[in-house]
């Protein structure tokens, strides 16, 4: 792509009512495909409509300050074909690099291809920025060996050794069509329309090579990923993500986020470990318990977000402290506590989940919860024992069901337009 | 069913574009003057412009990865506009063209394999004449041909198929339905073109709008199915008969153009999506697997007439077809049932959805069809 200067969305709504009707049969809306014209007025990395660069050491959507809303898929793959995956890959990773910079899926566009073809964009995201918008991929352990235990691609021996296979957690009731999946993207953007543009033209391109196996849909964003955002809040009402990892810690980043040479396959290192889960909550029967028992259950105070017993919200919760019997000010099973590094061996998770609302179900309760979204370097010491002690331990579970898992090994970053998704995978 | 008027698009004219290919004498000859340089390496694809002069356009193409690569330029729906392949490191070959005003793509090929490293190329100018393509021509013939062969075929079923029910055979017209609906089927599109005619033939009850009767294929589907009772189905089925001949008659007298071809293959795999794999339109016999396999007949003879064209015009697209439609036989053949197919009804919802992605998987290369013979 070293040579596309592709039409940006905004670009081809102010060309669209130029008139292009001179020019006879062959390309009727040709003169909106208008080159070497980019428009980055709007790539202002600050700016909430800015782009995110694609291209970079590690792949955006992860450290990235997290964006208020989420479009996440995880797809099968039904091919056999490896060339024929690859080849997707790499069409993936250029419509990819066109939508992250706010331009449209395809070379043509949602209106500067000939009328007798459908668009190669769907049209629903022009005329709005970039949106900073992230597309973040992975690829799950199905996609290294099938339920049959065959290598699918010839890349079994490759398979990293900590994209092993989640264990069961007590209390799970996971339905396995929501669960798994060969190959997620997740997409991330401060507007929907943009994030779930992105999503619905790759499941496009990918028919006949990948199926959509689940999606979910985000509205807001349940944890900061920059020293930058204030602390949003979940559907528990309660502050959520002040002790994440953030992009400001250089060193924990490292030592918990990527993958570092020597962990596994060479194609892993600088990548990271997702861990999702479609978290419903319990919505009615916690908002009619009382707020002293909402408090001692996430181990905070639901107004300041501060540990309990401290004052401000960034104070490190101190977990020795008693009150006026002789108790832990933070009971033994507050989430707080469960989920603490220091209860964990040291081990942190960047989290980024979102809120979801699927509307109501049949019995006209609120079908919403958290789709928890953890990136880490490996699930083996990170997620897997801080969900092991939460699940048997947390107060919260009462309020809670997990009805969806997946994992994913997210490799480094695109390095440039001669790269692709799974280059060094399928290499 | 169809629920809007296709649109039909004039432009059936055809322009003859060679792509011509010539080969530089080795790596250290000049670039012919004119030509448009393309710098190739194994990861990036520079094009030296990317607006141009409608016109006989050369690009001199230089290799200086360590792959062999190829040189593509691409119209809509991967249309090869010329190409220049086996171009070894180091090496320099040129591409020369005839490239009339439009939208095209440009894309290397390090290592002769996938979609390569695309670009966006804009031309401008005037477009040259349009010229008359024997092969669309003669596409739009054996199609016709073909539609005569199905239309007969549905004459002579749906008069057996009323016969049997004005003759209160229910076991009998039962087993007529299916078999009867394939012709219609598999020529739906052109069918449906006669607006007035098709609600009535193959109207469902939803469609129905007030002050019209429910009649036709699907209303006699319903009685068989659910009461068993057609003894009032005499005029009903009497109707269908008329309705279908006049149908007949209209559709064999319809000149089609090679866009319509196209667009039919693609609705038919519409069809396909949005009513069969739902189950909604047999939603009393439950025979939508008959439906299906029909459609997927009628869009591949669609496709076909089209084939010599579409093998100069879009090689590529014509593997993608072949494989693409083999894929949707096999899946789609697991699920025969002696002479026929198994009900809609007896299909797992695992089974539904990879009929859904083969169909998903057929359609869109055959919906980037029209493109390649639109010109």
């Amino acid at each position: 792509m070293s040579n596309a200067a592709p039409v940006s969305r905004r670009r081809a709504i102010a060309l669209a009512g130029v008139g292009v009707a001179g020019v006879a049969g062959v390309a009727g809306g040709a003169g909106a495909l208008i080159q070497g014209a980019a428009d980055h007025a709007s790539a202002n990395p600050g700016a909430a409509a800015g782009a995110v660069p694609f291209h970079g050491a590690h792949q955006a959507g992860i450290t990235t300050p997290a964006q208020d809303r989420l479009h996440f898929v995880a797809f099968d793959v039904i091919t056999k074909d490896r060339a024929r995956l690859v080849a997707m890959l790499q069409e993936w990773t250029a419509a990819a690099a066109r939508m992250t910079a706010g331009h449209d899926a395809g070379v043509f566009g949602a209106v500067g291809g000939v009328p007798e073809a459908p668009p190669d964009d769907t049209g629903e995201a022009l005329g709005l920025p970039p949106s900073q918008l992230t597309l973040t991929v992975g690829f799950g352990p199905t996609l290294f060996r099938d339920a049959q235990g065959r290598d699918r691609f010839g890349i079994a021996d490759r398979r990293p050794p900590a994209l092993a296979d989640l264990p069961h957690f007590a209390g799970d009731a996971l339905r396995p069509e929501l669960s798994g999946g060969d190959i997620c993207v997740q997409a991330c953007a401060n507007d929907p329309q943009v994030a779930v543009h992105a999503i619905r033209n790759l499941a496009r391109i990918g028919m006949g090579v990948v199926s959509v196996r689940w999606s979910q849909l985000g509205f807001g964003r349940t944890s900061s990923t920059s020293r930058e955002q204030a602390t949003p809040r979940n559907l528990f009402g309660f502050k959520d993500g002040t002790a994440n990892l953030k992009a400001e810690d250089a060193d924990l980043l490292r030592d918990q986020l990527w993958a570092q040479p020597g962990d596994g396959p060479d194609w892993m290192t600088g990548g990271s470990y997702l861990v999702t889960r479609k978290i419903r909550m319990q919505i009615e029967t916690w908002d009619r318990s009382s707020l002293a028992e909402q408090e001692q259950i996430v181990g905070r105070a639901k107004g300041s977000g501060a540990p309990l017993g401290r004052r401000q919200e960034f104070d490190e919760p101190d977990f020795a402290a008693p009150d006026a019997d002789g108790q832990p000010v933070i009971p033994e099973t507050a989430h707080v506590r469960l989920a603490h590094p220091s209860r964990n061996n040291g081990a942190h998770l960047l989290r980024r989940g979102y809120n979801f609302v699927d509307g109501s179900d049949g019995l006209g309760r609120l079908d919403a919860g958290l789709f928890f979204i953890a990136y880490q370097r490996d699930p083996r010491r990170q997620f897997v024992p801080i969900q092991t002690q939460l699940s048997r331990h947390d107060a919260m579970n009462e309020y809670l069901r997990h009805v969806s898992s997946a994992l994913f090994a997210c490799p480094p970053g695109v390095r440039d337009a001669g790269d692709h998704w799974g280059r060094a995978l399928f290499g | 069913m169809r629920t809007t008027r296709s649109v039909l698009l004039a432009a059936a004219g055809v322009l003859a574009v060679a792509g011509v290919t010539a080969c530089g004498a080795d790596g250290d000859k000049d670039a012919a003057a004119g030509a448009v340089t393309v710098k190739a390496t194994d990861t990036t694809c520079e094009v030296g412009t990317t607006e141009l002069a409608a016109g006989q356009i050369t690009f001199s193409v230089r290799n200086s990865g360590s792959k062999v690569n190829e040189f593509y330029v691409y119209a809509a729906g991967d249309r090869v506009m010329g190409e220049v392949e086996n171009i070894a490191p180091g090496l320099t070959r040129e591409l020369r063209v005839e490239l009339p005003a439009g939208a095209y793509e440009t894309a290397c090929k390090p290592g002769m394999s996938g979609r390569g490293i695309r670009g966006a190329l804009k031309v401008t100018g005037e477009s040259a004449p349009k010229a008359v393509d024997a092969t669309l021509a003669e596409a739009t013939a054996g199609y016709q041909r073909y539609v005569t062969s199905q239309t007969a075929e549905l004459l002579t079923r749906t008069g057996e198929f009323v016969t049997a029910v004005k003759a209160g055979d229910v076991a009998r017209a039962k087993a007529l339905y299916p078999v009867t609906r394939t012709y219609w089927e598999r020529i739906e599109p052109v069918a449906e073109s006669f607006g007035d005619l098709d609600p009535k033939i193959d109207g469902r009850e939803e469609v129905v709008e007030e002050g019209m009767e429910f009649t036709g294929f699907h209303r006699i589907e319903k009685d068989l199915w659910t009461t068993g009772d057609i003894s009032k189905d005499g005029p009903i089925a009497d109707q269908l008969l008329t309705d279908v001949k006049a149908i007949v008659a209209k559709a064999n007298a319809e000149k089609l153009t090679p866009l319509q071809l196209a667009n039919g293959a693609k609705a038919l795999l519409d069809e396909v999506a949005s009513g069969k794999i739902t189950g909604e339109e047999e939603r009393y016999s439950h025979t939508d697997l008959w439906d299906f396999n029909a459609n997927l007949e009628g869009s591949k003879a669609a496709i076909a007439a089209l084939r010599p064209a579409l093998e100069q015009r879009a090689p590529e697209l014509v593997t993608q077809l072949d494989a693409e439609f083999a894929n949707v036989e096999q899946v789609l053949g697991r699920h025969r049932a002696g002479d026929g197919w198994k009900l809609h009804t007896a299909l797992s919802t695992a089974e539904l959805k990879e009929l859904s992605d083969s169909v998903n998987a057929l359609a869109e290369p055959v919906s980037r069809v029209a493109a390649a013979v639109a010109r």
